[in-house]
């Protein structure tokens, strides 16, 4: 079982966030996407972060590995891994960490690899761009890699190219390459969705597996409820830039204290619904460029209430565990009582 | 040739009594040849020997993974994709020659909505000229007249009347599908082909357009074949439902049935990766039923049945005899037909599947 660190201020921390802000600058002029953003995680812990498209999932983690567009202006009061002081280290010493102590897998798996090298020559330049191994260990340990997240006939397929695997394998080669020098955390952005779903299975068995087996801190983006569900340990919700609630797996998904979880919940179809109409969540999530004042889901909040429209409701905690930036919260996860 | 539906098709409570048939695919097959000829001409079996009947007022679920041949199946069935070789029918006519008024017949009483609601809609056109151009192009009624069709239209599927003179962009992705399913709607098919209607929906954006979908079966009676990755939604919608695997059908029944207990090992290994929001069964994808390898491909599919290299339960007749589909024996449900030589041996092991009863 992976630690569950309830207290954000948990002394081991793999990644501590305070304060995360990303701005675009955009013909229109400046749009903030990420709005003061807190983010903890633990060794050998996996936290999903949870939001539909454009709620600023993506731009935050690539302001956490130092990858912000060129157009991004990002701010934050703190950023550690683990004891390093990010946000005091030069462009290059930034570099240097990645792929090394702190990777990423992205989306899209095609484009992230190179198609005119093979997979084994891709991983062996990364291990030894890092370290000083010789071209034969670094072959070897790319075999052992391959092997590690399920590509059958490893040492077989080491001399392959990215455009001789499935969908699913190229992810998880991807995945391999990641780890290969065993980071201490691994941001994954929607490492499945683009995924079947028995493929899907695999690769979430793979990071669940990574994180206990190396300890690694996996921060996961996805906007899937059914994969939270699956292996998160805690939760953050996004919407509109912000963090709305998070808690842990068990709680927040049992008794939601932020009405935009909740409605998420109760409109995804589940067994005892069959027949009936889904609930549903009126309205679309909204345009960064015209966030609305106050709570940003006051317009299709169905708690709302006059102050939700004018006073933004701070992310705070609603009980040991749990935080929610909501007026409602304590009446919101009263009701999931009854 | 497989039969798909027996005439004592027991209808799941709850929906409109079994209806006549009104959409009929026999035996469709659809392959695609791809490359620049001579050796690197590569032949991709897409569709490859599908039935279905439609009955009037139903609607049949259509899951598979990627690539399997869904969208080309929905293709065929509007009349979009011309099959090598079966037959469709629709009220009793063969539409499958290009004769043209029989396509035409076809073409007015299956309609399609599409996956994608950002490239599907002309962003040059206002709502009025898209929902009403099927009406516009079969020089329906007149200009009066069509503009209240459409105001209509977008009523029924929860859009204001007074945004028809704006255009697809000023539209969320949930209000675009609503707009194309307006559309297909506007000559009154019979049959609505749904490819993945939701899929590019965000998720608090989904149940909306699922609602309309049901909504309008119910009201207008509309035939429904609702395309879908996601198991979970196409439980929500379908009466019956189809899985597909590599260009054939799997699997077929009451969808009651087919989730809870499932007589084909594909369909078997779907329904125990897929996810569920439910903290109490967490870690059952970790006990899932592991398919071996990856997903063979279409231009060299398995002889025998087409997923005997990734069945746990496959023995040597999987590997040469083509499996029809068929109800398994002694199964309850008559209306159920699998495509596996040993569907009774599946049927045993669902705990597999489900955990522990
Ligand atoms: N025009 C075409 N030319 C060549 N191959 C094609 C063509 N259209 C489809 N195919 C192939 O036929 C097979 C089935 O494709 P289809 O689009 O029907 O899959 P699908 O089940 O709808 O998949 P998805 O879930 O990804 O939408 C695939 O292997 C695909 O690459
Ligand atoms: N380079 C950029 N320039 C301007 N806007 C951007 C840029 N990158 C992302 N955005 C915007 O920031 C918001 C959040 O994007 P993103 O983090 O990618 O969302 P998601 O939660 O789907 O990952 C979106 O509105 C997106 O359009
Ligand atoms: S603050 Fe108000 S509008 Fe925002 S979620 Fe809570 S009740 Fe709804
Ligand atoms: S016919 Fe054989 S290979 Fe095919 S599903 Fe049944 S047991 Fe598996
Ligand atoms: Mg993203
Ligand atoms: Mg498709």
């Amino acid at each position: 079982m992976a630690v569950t660190s309830t207290s954000p201020t948990a002394a081991r921390s793999a990644l501590r966030v305070r304060g995360l802000s990303v701005e675009f600058r955009t013909r229109r002029g400046p749009v903030p996407s990420v709005r003061g953003v807190d983010l903890d995680v633990a060794p050998g812990e996996l936290v999903a972060l949870l939001g539909e498209s454009g709620s600023g999932k993506s731009v935050t983690v690539r302001s956490i590995m130092g990858l912000d567009a060129d157009n991004a202006r990002s701010s934050a009061d703190e950023m550690r891994l683990g004891d390093t002081d990010l946000l005091a280290l030069s462009g290059d010493e930034r570099r240097r960490l990645r792929g090394h102590r702190m990777s990423m897998v992205f989306q899209d798996a095609l484009s992230a690899l190179n198609p005119v090298l093979s997979v084994g020559d891709q991983i062996g330049d990364l291990i030894r761009a890092h370290t000083d191994a010789s071209r034969r260990a670094a072959r070897a340990r790319a075999v052992e890699l391959l092997a590690m997240v399920g590509i059958p006939g490893a040492s077989r397929r080491v001399g392959d190219y990215p455009h001789q695997f499935s969908g699913g394998m190229r992810q998880r080669i991807l995945i391999g390459m990641a780890i290969a020098l065993e980071p201490e955390l691994l941001l994954a952005d929607e490492p499945t969705t683009a995924l079947d779903v028995t493929v899907q299975a695999q690769i979430l068995e793979l990071l669940d597996r990574l994180r206990r087996e190396l300890d690694m801190a996996v921060l996961l983006i996805t906007h899937d409820l059914g994969v939270v569900s699956e292996v998160a340990d805690r939760v953050a919700v996004m919407y509109a830039g912000r963090i709305v609630e998070r808690g842990s797996g068990d709680d927040l998904l049992a008794q939601p204290a932020h009405p935009y979880t909740e409605a998420l919940l109760t409109s995804v179809p589940q067994t005892e619904g069959l027949g009936r109409d889904l609930v549903t969540i009126p309205g679309s999530p909204p345009n960064p460029e015209r966030v609305p004042p106050g709570c940003a889901f006051h317009p299709r909040c169905s708690w709302a209430v006059e102050a939700c429209r004018e006073t933004r409701p701070a992310l705070i905690e609603v009980r040991r565990g749990r935080e929610s930036a909501c007026h409602r919260s304590q009446e919101v996860v009263g009701a999931g009582n009854e | 040739m497989p039969a798909t539906s027996s005439p004592h098709t027991p209808q799941p409570a709850g929906t409109a009594p079994p209806g006549e048939v009104v959409l009929e695919a026999r035996d469709l097959v659809k392959t695609f040849t791809t490359g620049r000829g001579g050796l690197s001409r590569t032949r991709v079996s897409s569709v490859d020997g599908i039935s279905l009947s439609l009955r009037a007022g139903e609607s049949l679920g259509i899951v598979g993974e990627s690539g399997c041949g869904k969208s080309t199946l929905a293709r065929m069935l509007v009349g979009l994709e011309v099959p090598d070789s079966g037959s469709i029918s629709y009220r009793g006519r063969d539409v499958t020659a290009a004769r043209r008024g029989d396509r035409r017949l076809l073409r007015r009483g299956v309609q399609m909505v599409f996956q994608d609601p950002y490239t599907s809609l002309d962003p040059r056109m206002t709502v009025l000229e898209i929902v009403g151009e099927p009406l516009t192009a079969s020089r329906t009624g007149t200009r009066a007249s069509r503009r209240d069709r459409v105001a209509e239209l977008l009523s029924l599927v929860g859009l204001a009347p007074g945004l028809m003179e704006r255009y697809p962009h000023q539209f969320s992705g949930g209000q675009r599908q609503r707009i194309g399913i307006a559309r297909a709607l506007a000559l009154e098919p019979e049959v609505l082909v749904c490819d993945e209607p939701v899929s590019a929906l965000d998720v608090s954006v989904q149940a909306q357009v699922v609602n309309v979908l049901r909504d309008l079966q119910r009201r207008l009676g509309v035939t429904l074949l609702f395309i879908a990755h996601d198991l979970s939604v196409v439980r929500h919608v379908a009466d019956r439902v189809a899985v597909m695997y590599l260009g054939r059908i799997a699997e077929i029944g009451p969808t009651a049935t087919v989730y809870e207990a499932p007589a084909h090992p594909y369909t078997q290994a779907l329904l125990s990766a897929s996810p569920v929001v439910d903290r109490a069964r967490r870690g059952r994808m970790a006990a899932r039923i592991v398919l071996d390898g990856d997903p063979p491909s279409p231009t060299s599919p398995p002889p025998g049945c087409r997923f005997h290299t990734r069945c746990r339960m496959a023995r040597d007749d999987c590997r040469t005899d083509v499996p029809s589909l068929r109800r398994p024996s002694e199964a309850q449900e008559r209306a159920r037909l699998a495509a596996c030589h040993h569907a009774e041996d599946a049927l045993t092991r669902l705990e597999d599947v489900f955990g522990p009863a």
